[in-house]
């Protein structure tokens, strides 16, 4: 139990951090061969930022690839006759996307208010950017839906899955079921406390994403809440069905952990963008209760989305949910056979 | 005069291709005791899952308690007791919370609840260890107290599966004290067993051999019948017949 607490504090930490370091501090090299005003105070710009240190100048354009080879270099800026050009590591697209859109928006500043104080005549800048072995774009507050969605299919769905293979193997089922009670009575008592546990998880995660991790809940915390209801209704009803199916303990941990929670955290859209996968595994990824809760929790919380941008998500976990819900409750009925 | 509590007509139940019991009949009266007997494997607890609900007879009829066991099930488990081969109370339970939450499971009025703790407690001379946990009571206190619960909503009949297995005589002894307690006051008693010293307490009993009754009636009839001197001789003689591995 104490586990189960600890275990969304430790992730959102792991996670949050994990991110979140990697971008400050990030090592530039810089190719500039014009040297003149606007291409210094862009340089200067970026310094001063918490995110980059201009670490080196580049004398010959070829070292670029070295440099972020093997220099320590995150981030390389060429700039051009009248384009700079940013060169990043795609190899951790994650981190590279990142620090293109920081170093992208920081230039940007940087140009407009030199093209305010200077002459119309000089030269415009054109960015261009160039995202080497990885070309799509992924935002940066991913990990707090990402995190509650795990945690939540974590608790929800292993633990609710376990606690009912467990009354199977002790033999307690067996006297429930000979019991007048009827199913859905068993399943929402089994289910109850995780409901508790996992609402006491959420509201964590949420806390330490706002007072710790600094990312803002932009939208409703009210229908972040309704949102994460539903997506915990949904996940206890499959960590029912799953314990339907299960005859021990140690077969519904194996399920939940290999059917639930790899896809959770590899297709889920966490760790890998969606759109870079093989269409098979993107299909995959719409089957997942756990995506479009991410999708949708994302929306609200960092986009400010109302109730009418999320109406899609909402309608297809509802649907997901009642229909796991009707499966367990229709199943466990005639389980001793 | 003699109430037919359970009535039974050629019930069968296949898996597949294997047949765990095969068209069994027989009828148990009120506050009878009905040891159901057989080696492993041959079809009683099969056999008592259909009778208690839990499983649907593949063909064949029965009644327990008036209610027809294939179309109201539901019905049928209002008026009986289960216990199972495995301890199956909460280990992390008080005695007292068992009994409480089985009380309210089946049916017991909220506001008796209490009484029929304490008169429970008392029956088993277990009122100082109201509060003690189930994991620590030993084997045989238990399953006494298993059985308790099992009829603490004064079903009409209650069944019993293996309910003395690993416990050793004296504790077997007080057990089924507790069985000609209920069965005086009216319940009916259906017990399987592979202890022969035990059948020879049921008022009568049945032996199951692959699915089939092999053997039905009064200890002693049996006895005579098979010319043996106790119900071990009169088992053994039957189960030789077996073709069904134990498993």
């Amino acid at each position: 139990m104490i586990i189960l607490l600890l275990l969304p504090v430790l992730m959102i930490i792991l996670f949050g951090f994990g991110i979140s370091t990697e971008i400050k501090n990030t090592n530039v090299a810089v190719f500039d061969p014009l040297r003149n005003t606007t291409t210094q105070q862009i340089v200067n710009d970026l310094s001063m930022s918490e995110y980059f240190i201009i670490d080196r100048y580049l004398s010959r354009i070829e070292d670029a690839e070295s440099v972020l080879k093997t220099g320590g270099v995150g981030l390389v800026l060429v700039f051009g006759d009248a384009s700079v050009q940013l060169i990043t590591d795609g190899s951790d697209p994650n981190t590279a996307t990142t620090l293109t859109s920081y170093a992208t928006a920081i230039i940007n500043m940087s140009v407009m208010r030199n093209q305010q104080i200077t002459t119309p005549d000089t030269p415009q800048i054109n960015i261009e950017m160039k995202l080497l072995y990885n070309p799509t774009m992924k935002g940066a507050y991913n990990t707090v839906p990402g995190v509650l969605g795990m945690v939540l299919m974590l608790i929800c769905t292993m633990m609710t899955s376990i606690s009912i293979a467990r009354e199977k193997e002790t033999g307690s089922m067996e006297l429930l079921l000979v019991s007048p009670v009827k199913p859905i009575t068993i399943i929402l008592s089994k289910t109850a406390p995780y409901f508790a546990l996992s609402l006491v998880s959420f509201a964590t995660v949420l806390l330490l994403s706002v007072f710790v991790l600094h990312v803002p809940i932009v939208g409703s915390l009210a229908l972040l809440i309704g949102l994460t209801m539903i997506f915990i209704f949904l996940c206890l009803s499959l960590g029912v069905l799953i314990s339907i199916a299960a005859p021990s303990q140690i077969v519904a941990m194996l399920v939940s952990a290999v059917v639930m929670m790899m896809p959770t955290m590899l297709l889920s859209g966490l760790m890998f963008p969606i759109e870079n996968m093989p269409l098979a595994l993107q299909a995959v990824a719409q089957i997942l209760p756990v995506k479009w809760y991410i999708e949708a929790a994302r929306s609200v919380m960092i986009k400010g989305v109302g109730i009418a941008g999320i109406v899609r998500e909402l309608i297809i976990l509802s649907a997901m949910a009642l229909f796991f819900l009707a499966v367990s409750v229709k199943k466990f009925n005639k389980r001793i056979e | 005069m003699k109430t037919t509590v359970i009535k039974v007509d050629n019930l069968t139940k296949t898996f597949g291709r294997f047949t765990a019991v095969d068209h069994i009949s027989f009828e148990v009266s009120r506050g009878e005791i009905f040891g159901f007997l057989g080696a492993n494997g041959a079809g009683k607890t099969t056999a008592m899952r259909m009778l208690c609900g839990l499983s649907r007879p593949t063909s064949g009829s029965g009644t327990v308690a008036g209610c027809d066991i294939s179309r109201s099930s539901e019905e049928v488990k209002k008026h009986i007791g289960y216990m199972s081969q495995k301890f199956a109370l909460y280990e992390d339970l008080k005695v007292w919370e068992n009994m409480r939450l089985y009380a309210g499971i089946y049916g017991v009025k909220r506001r008796e609840i209490p009484k029929v703790i304490d008169d429970m407690l008392a029956t088993l001379g277990f009122t100082a260890e109201k509060n003690t946990l189930v994991k620590e009571l030993p084997l045989g206190w238990k399953q006494k107290l298993a059985f308790s619960v099992s009829i603490i909503h004064r079903p009409s009949i209650v069944f019993l599966d293996e309910p003395t297995g690993g416990v050793d005589p004296a504790a077997r002894r007080q057990f089924w004290e507790l069985i000609y307690k209920a069965a005086a006051d009216g319940i009916t008693v259906f017990v399987t067993t592979h202890y022969m010293d035990e059948a020879e307490y049921c008022n009568r009993v049945s032996i199951m051999v692959d699915g089939r009754i092999e053997a039905l009636g009064t200890p002693s009839d049996l006895k005579q019948k098979f010319a043996a001197s106790s119900m071990d001789e009169v088992f053994t003689m039957l189960a030789r017949s077996a073709k069904r591995a134990d498993n």
